[in-house]
């Protein structure tokens, strides 16, 4: 346990001249939650996506799970990683996305079934039954054979979880799963990802959802402008916030 | 009106059905009117013309030297779609890759085979005997393994399958490359995030959804390979077109013949047109919270008032 799930020491990522992360150094241990909060463009979403190697940064160390995310370290060197490690390294990483990006030719179920059976070589029998667990998990046992198109969008955001979860990964993360939902919608994502967390998820979570950020966080951390601005406790940082810029953001969000 | 609103809602469940007198439409008549004179007059034309011979044409409908045509057309527009479909995509993954070489690659091959005629084409492969007698597959400036003479091998089929599928692979990879950039980039990315390599996510996310915009103009590009493949008819090649022209150029027979040519291209082309209608509704799946309306349906809306009714 003394390992951080995830360990981010001064991260740099640029697009071009833009800097979007401008060192960034945080720590997540195994089965801790941790929101990640700030205004739009603060690089929230850029951070989340250099975990599972969706983006490659530029300059510092990130580590998951005590391996580097993208590189493989030998005689001091880096060696960047092949195709096929990337890909087994990121089975094992969950991540749910703002627009659900849910298969839309295929049912629920399928979309549930298809990693395990093709990434992981799971038999189909057993990765239809694990999927119908994973449905009922969150609620939508009876929407197994719908496509997408007809499932609402709190409904496809929690097929998508089940989706990640299929994978039996080690770490969540969640790209603002709730800002793309009806409001009256938002209420039913949450309960599943506090369920998660309950049973011991290790989740990062870029959110604008406060209520849930007091808690269910275990860590909460305000970025801008590519930098960490503030972490702490929820209590610490949401109630009591030490910066003038977190406060001006909370002043607009609570 | 307070009194009103709780009449409405203690009535018998279900409010009635508005009954108004329909708008009349007397222009929607009248061009209906002209259009069918029209018709009868172009039919009653076709059909009293005695030099239509329509006798000859029936005669030769079922011609075994015309039904064997009908099945060359076939197998060559079959045979040379595959070739356009498997080299489109091949072409469009090339024109998508990183690799600059690769894709520059595609680029001239697409520059290439658009920008000659089709029919250019076809003679340009039946004389390549001229510029290549012999034929040494192996490895380039290197030792040969298998030699062939240009002329035997280049058979009349081989050299139509070879000009139109080359040149069919040029138009699909431009199908094949829209259709794989409409599906969106999330799609990709939740694929990755599970795992799944680049060419399982293409075969499993990207393809089948890039599906739905390549059908249709694959559909149309069958049906244009069907007529087309009358081109090699210039190469004495024994499909449908040809097989017409022999006949005709013994018994001058022309326009019965072409009409009778005609007659096959058509029905080939409908069987086409059901065949896409099915197709298309099998890779929409998904796309859409009801089933889209059919044909029946659409044609059971003409006269009723609403938008779209009329054609």
């Amino acid at each position: 346990m003394s390992e951080p799930m995830v360990k981010a020491e001064g991260v740099h990522k640029r697009f071009g001249r833009l800097e979007v992360l401008n060192g960034i150094s945080l720590e997540v241990k195994a089965g801790e939650v941790m929101c990640l909060l700030g205004p739009s463009g603060s690089g929230k979403s850029t951070f989340l996506r250099c975990i599972n190697h969706l983006e490659k940064i530029n300059s510092g160390r990130l580590s998951v799970d005590g391996e580097l995310v993208g590189y493989r370290e030998t005689g001091g060197k880096l060696h960047e990683l092949r195709d096929s490690e990337v890909c087994g390294k990121r089975a094992q990483i969950g991540m749910v996305f703002q627009h659900f990006n849910l298969f839309p030719h295929m049912t629920a179920l399928d979309n549930v079934v298809e990693a395990p059976v093709k990434v992981l070589k799971l038999r189909r029998a057993e990765a239809r039954e694990r999927a119908r667990e994973l449905l009922a998990q969150v609620g939508l046992a009876e929407k197994a054979d719908s496509y997408p198109a007809q499932l609402s969008g709190g409904q496809q955001q929690r097929v998508a979880i089940a989706r990640a979860l299929a994978m039996r990964p080690k770490l969540m993360l969640f790209d603002e799963p709730t800002s793309a939902l009806d409001p009256e919608l938002v209420g039913d994502v949450l309960d599943v990802m506090r369920q998660l967390a309950s049973q011991g998820m290790t989740m990062i979570v870029v959110t604008h959802e406060m209520g849930f950020a007091r808690g269910v966080a275990d860590t909460v951390v305000f970025m801008d402008a590519g930098v960490v601005v503030e972490s702490g406790k929820p209590d610490d940082v949401i109630s009591n916030p030490q910066h003038e810029r977190t406060r001006t953001f909370l002043s607009k969000v609570l | 009106m307070p009194s009103e609103a709780t009449e409405s809602q203690e009535g018998q469940g279900r409010p009635e059905d508005i009954k108004a007198v329909p708008v009349r439409h007397p222009g929607r008549w009248i061009t209906a009117a002209i259009v069918l004179l029209i018709t009868v007059a172009i039919i009653n034309s076709v059909a009293t013309n005695p030099r239509f011979e329509w006798s000859i044409v029936g005669q030769y409908l079922f011609d075994p030297r015309i039904l064997h045509g009908v099945r060359i057309t076939i197998e060559l527009t079959v045979v040379a779609m595959i070739v356009g479909i498997v080299g489109g995509v091949l072409l469009a993954v090339m024109r998508l890759s990183p690799n600059p070489l690769v894709s520059g690659a595609s680029w001239v091959y697409i520059w290439f085979f658009r920008g000659t005629p089709l029919l250019v084409q076809i003679l340009f492969w039946n004389y390549i005997s001229a510029l290549y007698p012999k034929i040494n597959l192996g490895i380039p400036f290197g030792p040969a393994f298998i030699h062939a003479d240009a002329n035997s091998l280049l058979k009349p089929f081989l050299v139509s399958v070879l000009a139109l599928g080359l040149n069919e692979a040029a138009y699909m990879a431009e199908i094949v490359r829209a259709g794989i950039i409409s599906v969106d980039e999330g799609q990709s990315e939740a694929a990755a995030s599970l795992g799944m390599s680049r060419l399982l996510t293409m075969r499993r996310v990207v393809l089948p959804q890039a599906m739905r915009v390549i059908v249709p103009p694959t559909g149309n590009e069958t049906i244009s390979m069907l007529k087309n493949s009358s081109l090699v008819s210039v190469i004495a090649y024994t499909e449908l077109l040809y097989s017409a022209q022999l006949i005709y150029s013994v018994n001058y027979k022309t326009i019965q013949l072409l009409l009778v040519a005609s007659f096959w291209y058509l029905v080939m082309t409908s069987v086409l047109y059901v065949g896409q209608y099915f197709i298309e509704r099998r890779f929409g799946r998904g796309f859409s919270r009801a089933e889209q309306a059919g044909m029946r349906e659409r044609w059971l809306g003409f006269g009723r008032g609403s938008a779209g009714g009329a054609p």
